[in-house]
């Protein structure tokens, strides 16, 4: 082959990472330009579905050329192979007000905390994590990531009531229902009679969809933070799978929060890396072993957002039940105690 | 060793620090956003808690880029953008200005060098695609070739937001589908199993992991006239390709057998119904470079019924969803057939157990 297609005999791919949520100067696209033109082909695809640089077409001895003068000028090599991948954030907190964490330093904390399982690679299969700041998961995170880390919010929609009525003055009550209230999946929503909206907060799943429709009138509450979602992969080989939840809400507020998931992501690939067959994702190492084997792996207690709904079949063994029911309640009870201390 | 024969130490500095990049507002306003509202397709206008306001400016690109072209964006940020861009998940690229006076000449700017400016709100976005025949080990067709046949139809939705609501199409150059879940997703589907090439199996591939990597179990290991290989069980193969990428003497790729899927009502967000994967629609479109004209037929068809059809702010699964799937297959006047009913795992959860019918 390399005789009939000189060309394409050598035509190596250097995955670089980005600068966190893809923003650029000129000045840097021009320097990485210029880099490649000396070393490469000049093909540049901006960006993978992973989230990298892609720069296409390489000859085996040029490419550590190419890293060298990339690398003095910032950017880093991004994953492959059985190990930790290149990730991806939203614009959120840099340009959307629906952003519900630091996005930026979240992506950076983490990812960075794990450059060795990126460059070094070492586990079963390919372990991707992605950042996005609100449920409108802009940068696909429950299809596309093993880890997905989803913007959320534990207390009330914001609601500038002046401007709900502003909104249906304009677009008209019809408009409003059909459009707003009706497409509300918990049925939260409902207007009242002067125009202004009455929010059921405790119903609501914050699916952002009446935020997404009137962006002046209404936004997420105050207390921000983010869930976890892991599993999340595409067909091969057992199948489609979504992240399920795993953590319903954590804060990203202070260095201790962002120890916290630096912690907790550690022990997700820890668990990773020692019970996942090789070749096999951490979504189905989940199928395989089920959740609450899992949840005990990484220490990790149930919540009944976990799932949709409790199991319809019998066949378990159950005689454990009612050292279980302690756990919940003690649980609870520290729960109670500790939210009493706080006030 | 002295010093000069020394290689460079790389400086593992891992995800780059964005704000030295990042254009000066958004610095400025990190996290400080109030609202925000669109101009006109393609413009979006974000007002800060304190009163500053930005207007950010989205145009496609073709996301597989050449030099030329991103000294080019370059070039158009550095004299209308104040000299900053940034990229969208969707490979679209857009420019951040502080006047709202700067960003007629730079849509002006952008649609003179070939840039359409849209791919915000109810428009058809950029296909999110694969790599495909430029750089792909294992593709069964062309990623960015079925795209610009794809786009060149599509543009003119992609420069205006008239549909129900976003729609994401993504395309994939095999099955493994690393273009993703769309809206409407236009992927290989294999339909026969992999040819082996006896000689060179021994050689060339790890024949456990090749076993191992099997979703049916349909590999064993087989010696050939003499020679260490492998061979399918014809019955069980589901001509999925998995064993292609590790062991590429068991090609998969045939002219006639790669054929194409559309399948429709993935969806990623979590507004209203909850995120969802997409379902098969049409399958055994053939792989007909350098046009693909039946899939562009067939997208555009479902586009059309969704755009004629669903109400505002429905996403296409969930239009599906409330109009039901025989009148979705009737509106579209395509065929069902035994191939749409899933036998995979959890197939039975996808079965109608209900009463629920629609005539």
């Amino acid at each position: 082959m390399p005789d009939k297609f000189p060309e394409s005999s050598e035509f190596h791919t250097l995955r670089i990472i980005p600068p966190a949520g893809l923003h650029y100067s000129t000045d840097l696209l021009r320097k990485m330009c210029d880099i490649w033109e000396k070393h490469g082909s000049g093909l540049i695809a901006l960006h993978g579905q992973s989230g990298d640089i892609m720069l296409q077409g390489c000859s085996s001895e040029n490419v550590q050329k190419a890293f060298d003068e990339l690398n003095e000028i910032g950017f880093d090599l991004g994953g492959a192979g059985p190990a930790l991948r290149t990730s991806m954030n939203c614009v959120g907190h840099a340009r959307c007000e629906q952003s519900c964490y630091d996005e930026v330093r979240t992506h950076r904390t983490v990812i960075n905390g794990f450059l060795d399982e990126m460059h070094r690679p070492a586990l079963p299969y390919k372990f991707k994590f992605k950042f996005s700041g609100c449920p409108n998961d802009c940068v696909n995170a429950i299809h596309r990531a093993d880890f997905a880390v989803i913007g959320t919010w534990r207390d009330d929609i914001q609601v500038d009531q002046q401007e709900v009525q502003n909104y249906v003055a304009k677009v008209g009550r019809k408009y409003m229902i059909d459009v707003v209230i009706t497409h509300c999946p918990t049925r939260a929503l409902s207007l009242n009679d002067d125009d202004t909206l009455e929010i059921d907060n405790k119903s609501c799943v914050r699916c952002m969809h009446c935020i997404n429709v009137m962006t002046k009138a209404l936004s997420p509450g105050k207390d921000r933070g983010a869930m976890v979602l892991i599993g999340g992969k595409r067909s091969l080989k057992v199948g489609d799978f979504l992240g399920s939840v795993i953590v319903p809400f954590m804060k990203l507020e202070t260095d201790e929060d962002f120890e916290k998931l630096k912690d907790f992501c550690e022990t997700v690939i820890d668990f990773f890396a020692e019970n996942a067959l090789e070749h096999e994702r951490i979504g189905e190492t989940i199928d395989r072993i089920g959740l609450a084997n899992f949840l005990e792996g990484i220490g990790v207690e149930v919540d009944p957002n976990m799932v949709n709904h409790p199991r319809t079949s019998s066949y378990a063994r159950m005689d454990d039940w009612d050292q279980e029911v302690e756990k919940w309640r003690a649980r609870k009870a520290e729960a109670a105690s500790a939210s009493e201390a706080a006030e | 060793m002295s010093e000069a024969t020394q290689p460079r130490r790389p400086i593992e500095s891992g995800v780059m620090d964005p704000f030295p990049y990042m254009h000066p507002l958004l610095k400025k306003n990190y996290g400080q956003w109030k609202w925000h509202d669109r101009l006109r397709p393609g413009v979006l206008h974000h007002v800060a808690h304190g009163g500053d306001e930005v207007w950010t400016v989205r145009a496609g690109t073709q996301r597989q880029m050449d030099l030329h072209t991103i000294r080019k964006l370059c070039d158009i940020a550095d004299q209308h953008a104040e000299g900053h861009m940034r990229f969208t998940t969707r490979s679209n690229a857009e420019f951040m200005v502080s006047t709202e006076a700067q960003v007629g000449p730079l849509v002006e700017k952008l649609q003179d060098e070939g840039f359409p400016v849209g791919g915000t709100g109810a428009s058809v976005s950029m296909i999110s695609h694969t790599q495909g025949w430029l750089h792909c080990d294992i593709p069964g067709t062309d990623a960015s070739g079925v795209v610009k046949s794809l786009m060149d139809e599509l543009h003119k939705e992609f420069i205006q937001e008239k549909m129900p609501n976003r729609v994401r199409i993504t395309t994939s150059c095999c099955q493994i589908n690393c273009g993703g879940q769309g809206d409407i997703a236009i992927n290989v589907q294999y339909t026969k199993p992999p040819k082996i090439n006896h000689d060179l199996v021994g050689n060339v591939c790890e024949r456990p992991a090749v076993i191992a990597r099997c979703p049916v179990a349909a590999i064993r290991p087989a010696m050939v006239n003499g020679k260490p290989s492998l061979e399918v069980d014809e019955k069980k193969c589901v001509c999925c390709g998995a064993c292609y990428p590790p062991c590429p003497p068991m090609q998969i790729n045939g002219p006639e057998s790669t054929k194409l899927a559309v399948w429709v009502g993935g969806k990623h967000s979590n507004a209203r119904s909850k995120p969802t994967f997409h379902k098969l629609v049409v399958a055994g479109l053939p792989n007909n470079p350098p046009r693909w004209p039946e899939v562009t037929e067939v997208v555009t068809t479902i586009l059309y019924a969704y755009k004629k059809n669903a109400r505002h702010w429905e996403r296409m699964g969930e239009w599906i969803e409330r109009i039901g799937w025989p009148r979705f297959f009737e509106l579209t006047e395509l065929p069902f057939t035994k191939h749409h009913i899933d036998d995979w795992r959890g197939a039975r959860k996808t079965l109608n157990t209900s009463t629920h019918v629609y005539f």
